[in-house]
């Protein structure tokens, strides 16, 4: 794309919010804002938080800028909001590049009563609404794409094969030791260009150590309930049938400082609020997050991100 | 031992890789959904000129190589090695036969060439993008044409052969590319 003028981009971008916003209330879903600012933040290993002080009445603090709502919003729909959706900004420091900004717009939202199956169906309806055109849709196991694409299981080959087959194909990298860091890297280098091609590709069935946030499967505890969405090679969304159970949570945020340390990372506050909302229950319900410029750069035909904002994050 | 994050990672940087040092043409910073993030990066071996692609876990250091590129002048050659000084501090620099390259059918001296330095050493010498050499062999031609077409090849002083215009005589001097290798004009004195 040559760059486009500066109103129609400003125009795009309204439209597809206006659409948005208009999908959900038609549906019966909330908007919501919540808190950008936070006294704690994930945990997740993957993901690292900006963070700032506050200084003034209450006290001086460290707060962090949010990696996406779904703490504040899980709080709501604990609270009892119902059906929720939300437009925002999110933040992640260490982020940038072609498809990456480390501010980006992020479209949250939650189904009470749905399964990632339900919610994946809902997710593509979305899309093609956005996009305007009636895309084919497949899901595909995260499994089968390794077997299909290496010839091996990812849960159950060896870490040997595992490096070999990134040796084999150039992409080796040093220091990597988990088994998720060396799967990541054959997706992101070797799986996830391919996918998409043409039509929303929902991958789903990650494996338990990839759940994130996300409930274990009931058929087969090795596999999350946790799914995302490709288009052209491009991920769009990442949903989660939500972990409700307070226990379980507490766990995975204290694995993650664990692994945090082992990768020198600091580890990070617990966020005691969320825990507390869990203990009083979460109804079933699932969700998904959406990055709204990505989607954009697809509908304008856009090679990087940078060209969809109004200011990139360098003239910011 | 200076090293760079891949968070400095930019074109242009100049890394020591397998202990040879390259030069970043791209870098590429891609993520899994939710998952390791790795920098992927395209690289120029600056000894070979070989283009190689690696990819990098995101936040790792990589030791970098102590490349500057110079404008010296070539002085003279003894067969071994060809030798260059700085014009600004007159320091003196020698360069093998695999730094020199094809260089070394260019340049006569007096010529200023762009010289990579790595740990002080030359790793690649460019002849200047265009060079005048006079021509000390070619068929004599036909007297009279002037048409340009078709062509000879023409021995330059160096010992390099380009092909020529037919007009084009011994004793004259014509201004060659360096990085085609092709004529571009005659010269007058």
């Amino acid at each position: 794309m040559t760059s486009l003028p500066v109103r129609a981009l400003l125009e795009a971008r309204a439209g597809f919010l206006e659409e948005i916003r208009r999908f959900f209330r038609s549906r019966g879903v909330l908007e919501v804002e919540t808190p950008v600012l936070s006294h704690a933040s994930g945990t997740d290993p993957a993901l690292e938080p900006f963070h700032t002080r506050y200084k003034g009445p209450g006290g001086e603090r460290r707060l962090y800028l949010q990696t996406s709502p779904e703490f504040h919003m899980k709080r709501l729909l604990a609270a009892g909001s119902g059906d929720i959706f939300q437009l925002c900004h999110a933040f992640r420091q260490e982020e940038r590049g072609a498809r990456h900004n480390p501010e980006f717009t992020l479209l949250e939202w939650y189904r009470l009563g749905f399964d990632h199956h339900r919610l994946m169906a809902e997710t593509a309806e979305l899309v093609q609404h956005l996009l305007g055109g009636m895309l084919p849709v497949e899901k595909r196991l995260y499994a089968d794409l390794f077997v299909e694409r290496f010839g091996w299981h990812p849960l159950e080959v060896d870490l040997e094969t595992l490096a070999g087959a990134a040796v084999e194909l150039g992409v080796a990298a040093g220091g990597l030791e988990r088994r998720d860091q060396w799967l990541d890297l054959l997706m992101a280098l070797r799986i996830e260009p391919e996918l998409g091609r043409g039509c929303l590709t929902f991958v789903y069935g990650y494996p338990a150590s990839q759940a994130a946030l996300a409930r274990l499967c009931d058929d087969d505890s090795r596999l999350a309930c946790r799914f995302e969405l490709y288009l052209e090679g491009l991920e769009l969304a990442n949903g989660f049938y939500e972990l409700t159970d307070a226990a379980e949570q507490r766990a995975r945020f204290e694995a993650d400082n664990r692994q945090r340390r082992e990768l020198g990372k600091a580890p990070l506050p617990l966020d005691e609020r969320l825990l507390a909302a869990l203990e009083t229950g979460l109804p079933k319900c699932a969700g998904v997050a959406l990055g709204v410029d990505r989607l954009l750069m697809l509908k304008l035909g856009a090679e990087r991100l940078d060209e969809v904002l109004s200011f990139p994050f360098d003239e910011a | 031992m200076a090293t760079y994050s891949t968070n400095e990672f930019r074109g242009g940087l100049k890394l020591l890789l397998d202990g040879d040092p390259c030069v970043i043409i791209e870098n590429e910073f891609v993520k899994p959904g939710k998952g390791q993030a790795f920098n992927r990066v395209k690289l120029r071996n600056l000894k070979t000129g070989r283009v190689l692609e690696k990819t990098f876990k995101s936040g790792e250091s990589v030791e970098a190589a102590d490349v500057v590129e110079r404008d010296l002048q070539y002085l003279y050659t003894d067969g071994e090695y060809w030798y260059f000084m700085d014009p600004e501090n007159f320091e003196q620099y020698q360069a093998d036969a695999t730094a020199m390259g094809d260089a070394t059918k260019w340049i006569k001296d007096q010529d200023i060439c762009n010289v990579t330095l790595w740990n002080g050493q030359p790793i690649a010498v460019e002849a200047p993008n265009f060079v005048v050499l006079e021509i000390t062999d070619t068929d004599p031609g036909l007297k009279g044409d002037t048409s340009g077409g078709g062509g000879k090849p023409a021995t330059l002083e160096t010992g390099a052969v380009v092909r020529v215009p037919l007009f084009v005589q011994i004793g004259e001097k014509i201004k060659v590319d360096t990085r085609s290798g092709e004529y571009v004009s005659r010269v007058k004195d």
